[in-house]
């Protein structure tokens, strides 16, 4: 099932359900960086919240999507990893590494706000 | 005494099964959520293990009453795929042979509190692991 992309000013944001296969990650992926040519946005929030597992393969794609944007030029902040899954992605050995990741969807408004702040 | 449940790996759909049928497991067990997605992510790695080096195999998940009201899971996760030629550094950590794509075995072995691995070359691998509630 595709993973719908809102738009809400400069910003995507796309949330993701609880179980998602690799393929829809892998589309996501894809989907999200052609949206941000398209749509010359400079931010994409990827809200996470329902995902109660982040394998290495989810944390792999995430990371490499965060990458390809910013090399279009825009950030991605990740958003709403659980406590437990934190805890279990650090035991396991994952890091989401130079990947800005916020709180909630609030605060990852708040922190792509700030950062078109003192980019402008 | 429970049945085992038992799911079939091939794609990566049944990698989301066999670690959702995981977590409801470990919830009828009343194992703490932190508990249940600690197991859940061990059967998502051992599970992608199995459909990147041998493309299928099988996830059995298993109940265990040890006498003393001692309760945990125990996940074996089988293929009949090439096998790891060598184990020793198959645990090292930062191993793996398909580049980018998964932290291996002992990020797994930190997920859970027994680990056992048999694989043979040309005839498989046997990993079982064993979760008990704290």
């Amino acid at each position: 099932m595709e993973i719908p992309i809102l738009k809400q000013g400069n910003v995507l944001i796309a949330t993701l359900q609880a179980a998602v296969p690799d393929v829809d990650l892998l589309s996501l992926r894809t989907a999200l960086v052609r949206e941000v040519v398209r749509s010359r946005s400079r931010g994409v929030i990827v809200d996470v919240t329902a995902i109660d597992v982040m394998d290495s393969f989810a944390s792999h794609i995430l990371q490499d999507l965060a990458h390809m944007i910013r090399l279009r030029g825009a950030e991605t902040v990740i958003v709403g990893i659980q406590p437990e899954v934190a805890f279990a992605m650090v035991q396991l050995g994952l890091r989401l590494e130079n990947v800005a990741t916020a709180l909630d969807l609030e605060e990852g408004m708040s922190y792509l706000n700030r950062k078109f702040r003192t980019l402008a | 005494m429970e049945s085992d449940i038992q799911i079939l790996i091939h794609t990566d759909q049944d990698i989301v099964t066999a670690r959702q049928k995981g977590r409801s497991l470990a919830a009828s067990l009343n194992f703490s959520s932190g508990e249940a997605t600690l197991i859940a992510l061990a059967i998502s790695e051992l599970a992608r293990n199995i459909v990147t080096y041998a493309k299928k195999g099988e996830i059995r998940l298993k109940a265990l009453n040890g006498g003393t009201s001692r309760q945990g899971i125990r996940v074996v996760a089988h293929d009949d795929g090439p096998g790891i030629p060598d184990l020793e550094q198959a645990l090292r950590d930062g191993f793996s042979t398909s580049g980018s794509l998964g932290l291996g075995l002992p990020g797994v072995r930190r997920l859970v509190d027994e680990f056992k691995i048999e694989s043979e070359r040309d005839h498989g691998t046997t990993v079982t692991v064993t979760k008990w509630k704290s």
